[in-house]
């Protein structure tokens, strides 16, 4: 920190030659309300402060779980594709290749409550209760095998739990370990014998393509407008469609719809309204939603809607980690807005 | 990628004929036209009538033989694009401020649409008067411009096993350097009647990942800044509109945009971002956290492997970017030997502190190959290091604050790649 409080005072002396001076308040703003500080401030700091009154158990937790999370983090917390693994990784930390989950790497388990609280789901941040965020605290360190199936976590446990590798942390010491010897006059000449290729990016091959002729194609492509939805038929409700956008957020973090759509861990929704189910190139679909596909399954709307409606009650076994679209006009609205994109 | 995917119009129409590239070693007096230049003797359209008319834009674009110079991602590193990453396309530009336009984007939860009437700012915690701000009252305070790098914690983060991704855009594409307008956070802190005795101020943004990290109170009292403004116009929506928190030479995660909350505190909240996230695991397993500062760096933009040698032998501009976290860059040193001899570049200006520095090695290329290196040092004294003195202290597992010496290995028909030597 030496270096840093030195280039600091030299940053306030030098900041006296322009800096507006101000002495006294200005008297700008206004007083923040209670119910306002209470909306907003709710982090939970590493001591635990901020910890709402609350509790949840495992068993409810994976139910929340595999209904607001396995879509993306895998049902055992695993992940799926390349969203975050949160359970696995013991002792990997000093591998070649360390799987950092919450319970190989997260030293304290208030970040979790805080980050699921504040952040998730994914789409759909704030809108888990605080049991709910206690119950999916405990289903995840039960995923992580630190707590057996029986445990209940509320506030009054919570500061008791100690992470793995709370101890695994050590304050920024570059001043240290590398400054002191990176400080001393670079060598100009004759600096090494030789410097011979030793890898090379081509040979591992993964950066992405400069599409083609880049003049031209990269026009096009940023004199493409935005993906916005072109009427399909003349049948399409606009204004229904336009509210179905808003739903469809719901759905964006696995399916992807217009023209640069690309299947995640749910397949392209383009021109899915009326098709053969399962017809979706390169997607792997469930066995179960194969053999809906075999028996001449047609996602006509109604069917769609039904879907929609209760995905794992439709379509037992489908892949959709997903709760469902409770009310009709939802159901509706996103059906309408997929149709505009063919 | 092979050389023609890259070249641009305006270049081939400089050169006087596409036959030009891709000759590889061709001297500048072969490139010189053998018959009369039919850009030059012919008539041209641009030359007899009119142009566009004033207002044809009222919001002007680069034109689209500069279209190439864009923003672009790395697919396969995050799962989608809401939670990613793109890179500034540094290989195609100069001097050191970047354009709004083409910086590089950064959300964990997408770019978010609020409106400066939507917009406010509490500031809480230990303070005498807890504070709401609106978009209007923060233009009431004196305010302060300063340019500074934003660079992510991550950039050059792929490199660490080795040699991974062919471009300077890809390598160290994750920073960008603008002209910031704002309120330094000191006043907005003063006006809510800080408790002296706090250690931290806890910061996050309106969005749905919040994206909260905790600051030292000496740096928040020191160069923070609330800033509304970049480059002289308001900040763009994927840059945190309508307002942002500056970090002056402090990984980019910590500049949180739309920021709406500062909470004055005794401890750090210790969230995701700066305990699961943006910790840096050394060989043994431990990680370093609160690596805040973005040590010293430097990297050859062109030629690289986005911009290769068109011309041939001869005059050859080597240029790149230099800059620290730590403080002013005092100077860069180029190698073409991959390392065993070095040249002291110019400095287009004097460093200035955590504020990119455009470098120049103006030489004769004789067409022999290149290993292109460049190496930065602050006033500070710190020399930026070579990727096995990183790796000797580090191991290959941190991910963030990757700041090795880069090599471009630049061959006889000018193309280059990123390549490590021994």
């Amino acid at each position: 920190m030496s270096k840093y409080l030195k280039s600091l005072t030299i940053a306030l002396a030098a900041s006296c030659l322009t800096a507006p001076a101000m002495a006294e308040k200005l008297g700008l703003g206004r007083a923040a309300l209670p119910a306002e500080i209470a909306a907003w401030d709710w982090d939970i700091n590493a001591m635990g402060d901020g910890l709402p009154v609350g509790s949840g158990d495992v068993l409810d937790g994976e139910e929340i779980f595999a209904e607001k999370c396995a879509a993306c983090h895998g049902d055992f917390a695993e992940g799926v594709d390349n969203w975050p693994k949160l359970a696995g990784g013991a002792d990997t930390l000093d591998h070649e290749d360390p799987l950092k989950t919450v319970g190989s790497y997260w030293p304290h388990l208030t970040t979790v409550y805080d980050y699921i609280k504040r952040s998730m789901p994914y789409g759909n941040a704030g809108t888990l209760s605080d049991d709910e965020v206690y119950a999916i605290v405990a289903y995840i360190l039960y995923s992580n095998d630190l707590i057996e199936e029986d445990f209940v976590l509320s506030n009054e446990n919570f500061m008791e739990f100690e992470m793995p590798n709370a101890g695994g942390f050590i304050v920024d010491n570059r001043a240290e370990t590398e400054y002191a010897i990176w400080s001393d006059e670079p060598c100009m000449t004759a600096c090494k014998d030789s410097a011979a290729i030793t890898m090379r990016a081509l040979v591992l091959d993964v950066t992405p393509e400069l599409d083609g002729n880049t003049a031209t194609t990269a026009v096009s492509a940023t004199a493409a407008p935005e993906p916005a939805p072109v009427p399909a038929a003349p049948t399409i409700d606009m204004e229904l469609a336009a509210a179905g956008k808003k739903v469809f957020k719901k759905c964006k973090s696995c399916h992807q719809v217009g023209e640069k759509a690309k299947n995640r861990s749910g397949p392209v929704l383009n021109g899915i309204v009326g098709v053969a189910a399962g017809s979706v190139d390169g997607f792997k679909y469930s066995k179960a939603l194969r053999a809906a596909a075999q028996d001449g399954l047609m996602w006509s709307e109604v069917e769609l809607a039904a879907f929609l409606a209760k995905p794992k009650a439709y379509l037992k076994g489908t892949k959709m980690s997903f709760a469902g679209l409770r009310k009709e006009a939802d159901q509706a609205a996103v059906i309408e807005y997929l149709k505009t994109f063919e | 990628m092979s050389n023609h995917t890259v070249k641009q119009p305006s270049r081939r129409a400089f050169l006087g004929g596409a036959a030009a590239i891709g000759a590889g070693v061709v001297t500048s007096a072969a490139a010189q036209a053998q018959a009369a230049d039919p850009l030059i003797v012919n008539s041209q359209d641009w030359a007899q009538s009119f142009g566009d008319g004033v207002d044809a834009k009222p919001y002007g674009l680069p034109i689209e033989y500069e279209a190439d110079v864009i923003r672009r991602n790395v697919e396969w590193l995050t799962a989608d694009t809401v939670s990613s990453i793109n890179f500034t396309p540094i290989h195609a530009l100069d001097g050191t401020i970047t354009p709004q336009g083409c910086a590089f984007e950064r959300h964990h939860s997408g770019a978010i649409d609020l409106k400066k009437s939507d917009y406010r700012l509490m500031i809480n915690g230990l303070v005498d008067t807890p504070l709401v701000f609106t978009y209007e009252d923060l233009g009431r305070f004196p305010r302060e411009n300063h340019v500074y790098f934003c660079e992510c914690a991550a950039n050059t983060g792929m490199e660490w096993a080795g040699a991974q991704l062919n471009g300077a855009q890809f390598t160290h594409g994750m920073i960008h350097n603008m002209e910031y307008t704002g309120v330094p956070l000191r006043l907005l802190l003063q006006e809510a009647g800080y408790d002296t005795s706090g250690k931290w101020v806890f910061v996050e943004g309106a969005d749905a990942s919040s994206n909260g990290r905790s600051i030292p109170m000496e740096k928040a009292l020191d160069d923070v800044l609330v800033a509304f403004k970049a480059n002289g116009e308001a900040l763009r929506k994927e840059h945190g509109y309508p307002v942002r928190l500056v970090v002056p030479g402090w990984e980019g995660n910590m500049w949180v945009k739309w920021i709406r909350r500062i909470e004055v505190t005794n401890e750090p909240v210790e969230s995701r971002e700066e305990t699961s996230k943006y910790t840096d695991t050394l060989e043994d397993g431990t990680s370093r956290k609160w690596t805040w500062a973005m040590d010293a760096k430097s990297v050859v933009t062109s030629p690289s492997p986005q911009a290769p040698i068109t011309h041939g032998q001869g005059p050859l501009v080597i240029t790149g970017l230099a800059w620290s976290g730590n403080g002013a860059i005092t100077r860069v040193d180029v190698s073409r030997d991959g390392g065993k001899t070095w040249e002291t570049a110019r400095l287009a200006k004097p460093g200035e502190k955590m504020a990119l520095t455009r470098f120049y090695l103006d030489v004769d290329w004789d067409g022999s190959e290149m290993l292109l290196q460049s190496r930065a040092m602050d006033e500070t004294g710190y020399v930026q290091p070579t990727k096995a003195q990183l790796r000797e202290v580090r191991g290959l597992n941190s991910i963030y604050h990757n700041n090795c010496i880069q090599t471009w290995w630049v061959r006889e028909n000018g193309e280059a790649e990123n390549v490590e030597v021994s």
